[in-house]
């Protein structure tokens, strides 16, 4: 096999748990210890040129299972394979290849900007560390970088306190794009934006992912955004992946009842308020037998309480772990 | 201050007052403006809202949609900002005019507020049981005791299970769904007339968003009282909002029945925040060009004129009037 028909990205059964110690008696052994499972049994493949979406509420996972893909969190089993290779383990010049390809856009882009560097710096950093230019031409690169994410070059002077939120997400954008990565990672790229601001984003995003043949892993709780931008998506529910398969298919007909909540629970223009669910996402701490959404689910069997559904594909390209599927 | 149920005693007992109530808008701005540091931040704003309303502030950051809210439960005033025109609200001719200490009879009592996000408008000090109980004993005098037993009911009605147990958790104990019942059953402890909600859901996800849109709008409802949502989701707003008010750049462009201003928009701005509105089965997004002006640097005549995708020469000589159309207020040269 060549390279080139491997998979990008690779998760084998994937699991983080994290043990919480009880306070200083549990250390000496004595009482409880207890498990927080982050991430369990995630499968999951990205291919070349594809884009995927990652949804879920807070605490499904969605940035633990970032970490992993990234080589910042060690998975406590299962593998994490870059093109056939464990992340953790890379060779030095293969961490090096890896650190180029995969470029990271961060959540919070103010926070994410050191904020005493200039933006001629700050994009210039991944382009110096990773040799890709020379000095002299450092400036007509980053102006390149700038022009691509729709800002003007005299931008480079500038530091981040003096640019608006959208002038920060277009710096970050440029930042990741400078070393020239074949997949760009995105945590919640566009939320907390004016309408109009993230509209203009998701647009450059897309051209970007178009024109670049860019290799595009999202992560969003918006499922409108997810599939405005990404061919795949796959749903998260307390460290699990609970259905995955292309967007469009997904969102038409959901097949797992967690899906269908998030989908009507979109606002949408001139329909009353659905009240989709209740209650809240539980605790991840020790969690009990059987399906993890069953304290919400609508559709819940006495069943659903006893086994843990896992993700099977149910049809043709589409994956869903839930005893009871919403198929027809 | 009078008890509130007090207060609902004396007004039905007067004939005149209550006619007077029911004609009159609940809270109505006439032309207010506001400066800072010299910058107009509020442009001549002028709208109003009736009893058992729902109203929605609507617009990009920097609209002054925030400040608003902030002007009319009076936590924004002078010397820290000019303010001008005028602001009524049942009885009260004059808010705008009012001393410090007649609003604290209004603030918290008959107006308060819900703000954008619970974790940092809860003071992670205290007890939940303590920032709940504390103005239902200063506001209301109650004791101890019977704070205590309305701070549970409070928190009952708000769709908290476990009630008593929670007085006891600090704010970071509990998830930001709760943290925002939380902060609604503040609201909510003296039967406020006017409810302002600045973005409560923005800091939540999905499902509970609608959660807590759904327990606000009932809470309103059930007390007759009114709300003042202040978004940037234009299909959340058209769920929740019975008017809209559009403003740009610290100015009113558009006003009126939500079924009527969201669905047939004049305004050009309207018509581009609506096409910037991603939907599930949006193929294009279309949003317009830059943003807002900076405070410093208002455009003349029509602040919308440099953005917007209809603007003629004339645009940018003379500033557009609010004027009524087709069933709203618009204040644009070539609406449609």
């Amino acid at each position: 096999m060549t390279n080139q028909a491997l998979p990008l990205f690779r998760l084998l059964d994937v699991e983080k748990i994290y043990r919480i110690d009880g306070g200083g008696w549990s250390r000496l052994g004595i009482g409880s210890r207890r498990q927080l499972a982050a991430l369990d049994g995630i499968r999951l493949t990205v291919r070349t040129g594809d884009s995927v979406a990652l949804v879920g509420e807070s605490g499904s996972g969605k940035s633990t299972l970032l970490r992993v893909l990234l080589g910042l969190t060690a998975s406590s089993n299962g593998r994490a394979l870059y093109q056939g290779d464990d992340i953790e383990t890379l060779a030095d010049d293969k961490r090096r290849a890896f650190q180029r390809d995969v470029a990271m856009i961060y959540q919070d882009a103010r926070g994410s900007l050191n904020p005493r560097l200039s933006v001629l710096d700050l994009i210039g950093e991944p382009l110096r560390q990773h040799g890709l230019c020379l000095a002299a031409e450092l400036r007509d690169r980053v102006a390149v970088l700038l022009t691509r994410v729709g800002m003007s070059p005299d931008t480079a002077d500038r530091y981040p306190s003096q640019l608006s939120g959208g002038q920060v997400r277009r710096v970050a954008i440029a930042r990741a794009l400078a070393s020239q990565p074949k997949v760009i990672v995105a945590d919640e790229a566009v939320s907390g934006l004016d309408v109009s601001t993230q509209a203009q984003l998701l647009n450059l995003l897309r051209g970007l992912q178009r024109e670049m043949g860019l290799t595009l892993l999202f992560i969003t709780h918006d499922l409108a955004v997810a599939s405005y931008l990404c061919s795949r998506i796959a749903v998260m529910y307390l460290g699990r992946i609970v259905e995955a398969g292309p967007t469009k298919e997904v969102l038409r007909a959901p097949a797992h009842p967690y899906t269908r909540a998030l989908l009507r629970a979109s606002p949408r223009f001139f329909e009353p308020i659905a009240e989709t669910l209740e209650g809240e996402i539980p605790s991840p701490i020790d969690l009990p037998a059987g399906c993890r959404f069953a304290s919400r689910c609508p559709r819940v069997a006495p069943d659903c309480r006893q086994r843990e559904p896992t993700l099977m594909t149910m049809r043709a390209d589409r994956d869903v772990a839930c005893l009871h599927p919403l198929f027809d | 201050m009078m008890h509130p149920v007090a207060r609902q005693a004396e007004v039905a007992g007067s004939n005149v007052l209550s006619d007077r109530r029911d004609r009159e808008p609940l809270l109505s701005l006439v032309d207010v403006s506001l400066a800072r540091n010299g910058h107009s931040v509020l442009d001549r704003v002028s709208f109003a809202i009736e009893r058992g309303e729902t109203l929605g502030l609507v617009g990009e950051s920097g609209a002054g949609k925030s400040t608003i809210a902030l002007v009319a439960i009076g936590l924004l005033r002078p010397p820290a900002v000019t303010l001008d025109g005028r602001m009524q609200f049942a009885g009260h001719d004059d808010l705008l005019a009012l001393p410090e200490s007649a609003w604290a009879g209004l603030r918290g009592r008959r107006i308060a507020m819900i703000f954008q996000d619970p974790a940092s408008a809860l003071n992670p000090c205290f007890t939940v049981g303590r920032q709940l109980a504390g103005p239902l004993r200063r506001l209301l005098g109650l004791d101890r005791a019977a704070a205590r037993r309305r701070a549970i009911e409070l928190l009952e009605s708000v769709g908290l299970n476990d009630a008593e147990a929670r007085l006891a958790a600090f704010p970071h104990e509990l998830s930001g769904g709760m943290q925002q019942r939380v902060m609604i059953a503040m609201a909510l402890a003296c039967n406020p007339e006017l409810l302002l909600a600045d973005e409560p859901t923005s800091a939540l996800d999905v499902t509970i968003q609608a959660q807590i849109m759904q327990l606000i709008l009932q809470q309103v409802r059930a007390r007759n009282a009114s709300c003042i949502f202040v978004l940037h989701d234009l299909a959340l707003a058209s769920q929740v909002c019975d008017r809209i008010v559009v403003l740009y750049a610290g100015q009113v462009v558009e006003a009126g029945p939500t079924e009527i201003v969201l669905r047939r928009p004049l305004h050009p701005y309207t018509n581009a925040l609506r096409a910037c509105v991603i939907e599930l089965d949006t193929e294009t997004l279309t949003p317009p060009d830059g943003g807002l002006p900076a405070l410093g640097a208002m455009p003349p005549g029509c602040r919308f004129a440099p953005r917007c995708p209809s603007a003629k020469i004339a645009c940018s000589l003379q500033t557009p009037p609010l004027r009524q159309l087709e069933g709203r207020e618009i204040a644009c040269w070539h609406p449609g």
